[in-house]
């Protein structure tokens, strides 16, 4: 092996209350991948910072192609070679691709005026986008224009322009469609063989399984274990992220009952500024049915529509064979179809809020009258609700926004839970939760559907979907283009529906 | 673009029916007195606007231009003569934008509180100062200063010995201005990282970007222009309060550049749009006044004329939005 581009040193890196990482190292050769894996609160975005210079350790050292790193910002780290692809983009999206592109690094003459030299940036653009592989035209459109995947395709040629010598991409697919995402696979090829190391950090198992050379595994912020290419299958690396094996974290067993009667059914359906093709299936009583398709194919708009967030144009809701208008999500919910939102951050929890507020918001109702909320009935509906679903919390009084991503997500499973659902749209239910929390929650999910709740799953991980769906619902660009049922589920047959293949 | 065209037919519009309703109005004189009014407001319009489309505000604006006025008037009555004067008030502009922007980029206080503070701070101390501010008691006090203090106003705000208008000189500052600004905001390296912390202040950091530093830029430019404002002002009306000197102009800069395109979220507006939406409001005023309406139904006017302008752009833009 040649000498390593880039070394990590018994990395330490203490919070307020937290030591995120104690002393972690890694090396990391030119024109390898390695991917690092581990549960949420493991150490792996604190670790990336730190190699990026967004933090600084508290002790350990960054060597990058054998010299000691002193960064003292992302500007340093760029500077030096490193450039970290953030899960949230960071692009400005009012601003133009090229424009993008420069950010930072402008090209200029006039000496202080700086003025901006845009031949030789557009020139420079058009170069870029063929190595990212995208149309030349893509160089004067606004970021906000572009779909996620273009996105990010933006965000690796921007490293590119800085003779990027580490790349690391956190969460690189988490918006992306399947296509897309076999967009970057394709880019991530043609780096390594160019001799950029990447350092990919991803929940997506079969990801890491495609695309990754070397894996290391940190829990609780050491070195849990390594593991070669040849070594890295699912197993292994959910035997050392958890510390324990884990055959099988979808729940079986329930397969075998009899789904119940339809519970919500759309006749018709479209819904305001959606596509025209009218919308019609059923949910039964019991059943978990997987709804799939790529980004942007209208899932999250339909169950916003019938969640009373769309108006709904033509068609309707049944509910229990009877026809019901929901205007409003308080008509929804009163109907007892309540909605965990695909953005928990943005529509599902008031992060600065406590657990507790978050709990009881929904709940209000019924944990007090017009004088006021009885104090010691909401106590103990939040201890209940926390120990139900096991939320790792301090106490009920912490902000929701400081638990880890699988906990945010119970919270928002415990306030809709406390209402007794009938019907229960979840949409991308487990979207950024560790894997320890996900087996928590789709046992919940299971037990929900067993007790005669009707569940209407959206979600983009395949894994899930064939895991946890009962029956699968396809879409494609706004209409449905199939359905599955268990015996025909596979992942072939889910995206050549998802992809406009037609049913074999 | 479909912005800037809303607001100059805005323009076109306010201006044909000032021309009709009130034949007299065309006059060279009335024009004048317009665009003065114009350049005096696009001047503190282009820091406000600068501020907003980089992310930020600044409340304190009215103020610092109140402030201006009476350390003008207080530093000629001590004996500092009028041009080196109206240089150290333009620059104590600069000194109270660099303290904003440390206070809102070092201490990381919201840019609405740190300026809701100095609007407060900046009248008070203008208040101390003096309270009637008077050209007048200058000339009384320091006799050798009558001669420069005349060729200062006609450079600046265009005005004779007599207070009659010459040529609108404040709105050519406020043109040069535009010049200046236009090009560092549309043709730089600079103008790219206002655009880019106004829209998404992190992506800015993460390219690299010394978001902190260009932040207190823009400020220092805000305040810079609200002081040289007051030295404009009081040129222009030589005699002012120290109470209400410039108070609400924080209010006018912002419509003014909202009407021009910026979003009050940030990472949008041209300096063309700033310019004209600067226009807007002294038209208005003009209509209104010369139409005998009493200047009590302005800020009806105002604030309708806002709401009416920014609800259609929000229409324009949902339906556009739709569309894609």
């Amino acid at each position: 092996m040649s000498s390593p581009r880039l070394v990590v040193n018994g990395a330490r890196k203490q919070f307020p209350g937290v030591l995120a990482l104690d002393g972690v190292s890694l090396s990391l050769a030119p024109g390898e991948v390695l991917a690092v894996v581990g549960e949420n609160g493991a150490g792996k975005s604190t670790l990336m910072k730190i190699v990026a210079g967004v933090y600084t350790p508290d002790a350990g050292e960054v060597q990058l192609d054998g010299q000691r790193l002193h960064l003292m910002g992302p500007a340093d780290a760029i500077h030096a070679g490193i450039t970290l692809i953030h899960q949230e983009l960071n692009l400005a999206e009012n601003l133009a691709v090229t424009d993008n592109l420069f950010l930072g690094r402008e090209r200029t003459t006039g000496g202080a005026l700086r003025v901006l030299n845009r031949r030789e940036m557009s020139e420079r653009t058009q170069e870029l986008l063929a190595r990212v592989g995208l149309p030349a035209s893509h160089a004067s459109k606004r970021v906000g224009s572009l779909p996620p995947g273009e996105k990010q395709l933006v965000e690796i040629a921007r490293a590119l322009g800085t003779n990027v010598r580490v790349l690391i991409m956190d969460e690189p697919t988490s918006s992306l469609t399947q296509r897309e995402t076999e967009c970057l696979y394709e880019v991530i090829d043609g780096l390594r063989a160019a001799g950029v190391s990447i350092l990919y950090i991803s929940h997506r198992l079969a990801e890491v399984k495609r695309c990754a050379d070397r894996v290391i595994v940190l829990r609780d912020g050491r070195n849990a274990g390594e593991l070669s290419k040849d070594e890295i299958t699912h197993d292994n690396m959910v035997r050392l992220m958890v510390g324990r094996d884990m055959q099988n974290y979808y729940p079986a067993g329930r397969r075998s009952k009899p789904r119940g009667a339809p519970l919500l059914a759309l006749k018709g359906l479209t819904y305001r500024g959606g596509p025209a093709a009218p919308i019609s299936f059923d949910v039964h009583a019991g059943e978990v049915l997987g709804m799939a398709g790529l980004v942007g194919a209208g899932r999250t708009e339909l169950s916003e529509a019938v969640f009373g967030i769309r108006p709904i144009t033509v068609g309707g809701v049944q509910f229990e064979a009877k026809d019901i208008h929901i205007r409003s999500p308080a008509d929804a919910i009163a109907a007892g179809i309540l909605l965990v939102p695909e953005d928990r951050r943005l529509h599902g929890l008031i992060l600065p809020q406590s657990v507790g507020f978050n709990l009881s918001l929904p709940n209000l109702d019924r944990l007090g009258s017009t004088r006021g909320v009885r104090r010691g009935a909401e106590r103990e509906f939040h201890r209940t609700w926390i120990d139900r679903l096991r939320v790792k919390t301090p106490s009920a009084v912490q902000p929701v926004g400081l638990l880890s991503g699988g906990n945010q997500q119970k919270v928002v499973y415990g306030k809709w839970l406390a209402r007794n659902p009938r019907v229960l749209i979840l949409d991308e239910p487990t979207r950024g939760v560790d894997v320890g929390a996900k087996e928590e929650i789709y046992t919940l999910v299971d037990e929900l559907a067993a007790s005669g709740v009707a569940v209407w799953m959206i979600t983009s991980d395949m894994e899930e979907l064939l895991g946890m769906s009962d029956r699968v619902v396809v879409m494609h660009e706004g209409k449905m283009a199939g359905e599955l049922s268990h015996d025909q589920l596979n992942e072939e047959a889910v995206m050549r529906l998802a992809t406009g293949g037609g049913a074999a | 673009m479909s912005r800037i065209l809303g607001v100059l037919m805005l323009l076109v519009g306010l201006y044909a029916a000032l021309l009709i309703t009130v034949p007299e109005a065309g006059t060279t004189r009335n024009f004048f007195v317009v665009a003065n009014r114009q350049g005096f407001l696009g001047i503190i319009t282009i820091g406000a606007a600068l501020l907003i489309l980089s992310g930020g505000i600044d409340l304190s604006i009215g103020s610092v231009v109140g402030f201006g006025v009476v350390l003008f008037a207080y530093l000629m009555e001590s004996g500092v003569p009028p041009f080196p004067a109206a240089a150290l008030v333009t620059l104590s502009g600069s000194v109270i934008g660099l303290i904003n922007g440390l206070l809102v980029t070092r201490l990381k206080l919201q840019p609405f509180l740190v300026t809701l503070c100095g609007m407060f701070v900046y009248r008070g101390l203008a208040r101390l100062l003096g309270g009637s501010i008077n050209l007048t008691n200058v000339r009384e006090a320091h006799p050798e200063f009558t001669s420069s203090l005349e060729s200062l106003r006609l450079v600046l705000v265009g005005k004779d010995a007599t207070g009659a208008i010459v040529f609108p000189v404040e709105f050519a500052i406020m043109l040069l201005l535009a010049g200046i600004i236009g090009f560092f905001l549309h043709r730089t390296a600079y103008g790219r990282y206002w655009y880019a912390i106004g829209h998404n202040e992190l992506a800015a950091k993460y390219a690299g970007v010394n978001v902190n530093r260009q932040r207190v830029a823009v400020y220092m430019i805000c305040s810079t222009l609200a002081a040289f404002a007051g030295v404009l002002l009081l040129l222009d009306y030589s005699t002012l309060r120290s109470d209400n000197a410039g108070i609400g102009l924080e209010l006018e800069a912002i419509t003014g550049a909202v009407l021009g395109g910026c979003s009050i979220r940030g990472g949008e507006g041209t300096i063309v749009g700033i310019v004209l939406g600067a226009m807007v409001m002294p038209v208005l005023n003009n209509l209104i006044t010369l139409n005998g309406l009493g200047s009590d139904i302005i800020p009806v006017i105002v604030g309708l004329t806002l709401l009416i302008g920014t609800t259609v752009d929000e229409l324009i833009r949902r339906r556009s939005r739709v569309n894609r």
